[in-house]
């Protein structure tokens, strides 16, 4: 039994979106959707997190933050990129100053793509990212009685 | 005689050693339930709280000092001595001087990461301190002059109800323990996860395993915590008081709902206030009228 998809705790990084996907993911803490429900909390602290969620594309300026803000959460983690932009880069992958999507940096677990990215999207995309999330504890769980042993 | 006190110490320990989590966790998500639904939202599973610390316990905490799980550890294991003082019948004073030592161990935790919002945090809880104690004080002071013992045991025996000759300081407790149980206007050390001002506070270093412990204290505290509010209900049918115990509870989520995060000034200020104003005009009258 694992108690992990019951309360998976978020943390939120806006990379360099336009604040259109950020806005779909608060929306998804209103009484409409209320992500509550399955014990998801949007946390602003990464030493609390369990699931990373980041919007807009990577840039030369928040690759240490996202980089750091990932090494600072505690295993077992998953890396959701949430909207086309943090997927791929979208139309700002040619420019000077952009990386490109969330996967030039970070393993990233779960893509969802959109323009902004909707609501019902978001929750998908968590709920997909909480069986990695599981397979990735057992996994650990196995590491670790490995070693123990 | 003496056999049955014995008795009903060990079964008001061993209550609380055991009982003490598992209600805590279940007035967690009780609170979670009924904030929701003051925001017009579902809000999650009653045990959500026991998922929340069992998840916890599975994740790998990481630390920047090798002493902070054991100052985490020491908070939880003086609360639970606090607890066990209080719940067996034991003195008020050294209830509360024991829950201090607590707290102490809490903040040490905090300022032994080096983190700076860690340190706001452990900051603000010695202000958030300095501002409870009084009162608490006070509280203890004047159930000493209506009952003329300090002892838990002696203090819910009494016949007349303390709400009734105390009801300025039940007040004045009500307004502190917005503070104890971390609840808005004065979560200024550690606030709930929605509100980000300095990320977590006292907690923000603390991870996994390490955070479950906090939680397990904060549980066996708030219970603590309405022990007091019982005593001033004690003299009533147990039913009645227990009642009262939660609808006080109710109140301060209501409380944290309605309002948005205070100064520490403020706190300390109003805190004083009220303990000066409300628990010197009633520890008087009490004297006054008892002597």
């Amino acid at each position: 039994m694992s108690f992990i998809t019951k309360s998976p705790w978020i943390l939120h990084y806006d990379g360099s979106s336009c604040n259109g996907c950020d806005i779909e993911i608060l929306a998804c803490l209103t009484p409409l959707y209320d992500i509550e429900r399955f014990g998801i909390i949007n946390t602003g602290n990464p030493k609390h997190a369990d699931v990373f969620l980041i919007t807009g594309a990577i840039n030369e300026q928040n690759e240490p933050v996202v980089k750091n803000l990932y090494a600072q959460m505690p295993d077992p983690k998953v890396v959701v990129a949430l909207g086309i932009c943090a997927t791929s880069g979208n139309f700002f992958r040619e420019c000077y100053n952009i990386k490109g999507g969330v996967d030039k940096v970070l393993p990233v677990d779960v893509y969802v793509p959109g323009c902004a990215v909707r609501p019902e999207a978001i929750i998908d995309g968590i709920v997909q990212a909480l069986g990695i999330l599981e397979e990735k504890r057992a996994a650990l769980k196995k590491l670790s009685s490995k070693s123990a042993a | 005689m003496d056999t049955k006190i014995l008795m009903d110490q060990i079964l008001g320990g061993i209550g609380y050693l055991l009982l003490a989590p598992v209600l805590g966790g279940l007035l967690a998500g009780f609170d979670r339930i009924v904030t929701a639904r003051m925001q017009s939202r579902k809000g999650p599973p009653l045990f959500q709280p026991f998922y929340d610390l069992f998840k916890l316990c599975e994740k790998r905490g990481s630390v920047v000092n090798q002493f902070q799980n054991l100052y985490m550890l020491c908070f939880l294991i003086f609360i639970i001595i606090t607890g066990l003082i209080f719940f067996t019948g034991g003195n008020l004073l050294l209830t509360i001087f024991a829950l201090t030592v607590a707290s102490v161990f809490l903040i040490l935790g905090a300022f032994s990461t080096n983190s700076p919002y860690s340190t706001i945090g452990a900051d603000r809880e010695l202000l958030q301190m300095m501002a409870y104690e009084p009162m608490m004080l006070i509280a203890a002071m004047g159930m000493y002059l209506v009952t003329r013992s300090f002892n838990v045991r002696d203090i819910i025996a009494d016949p007349f109800p303390l709400v009734y000759s105390l009801p300025f300081i039940f007040i004045g407790f009500v307004f502190i323990l917005t503070i104890k149980l971390r609840k808005s206007p004065f979560d200024l050390s550690s606030s709930h996860h929605g509100h980000q001002e300095i990320v977590k506070g006292i907690t923000t270093e603390f991870s996994g395993p390490a955070l479950a412990l906090f939680e397990i204290a904060h549980w066996y505290e708030n219970i603590l915590l309405l022990g007091f509010v019982y005593l001033f209900f004690a003299a009533f049918n147990p039913v009645v008081a227990v009642f009262l115990t939660i609808a006080t509870y109710i109140f301060e989520i209501f409380i944290d709902n309605a309002c948005a995060r205070l100064t520490w000034r403020f706190t300390v200020k109003s805190s004083w206030l009220v303990a000066g104003v409300l628990g010197g005009v009633n520890l008087l009258a009490a004297a006054y009228l008892l002597l």
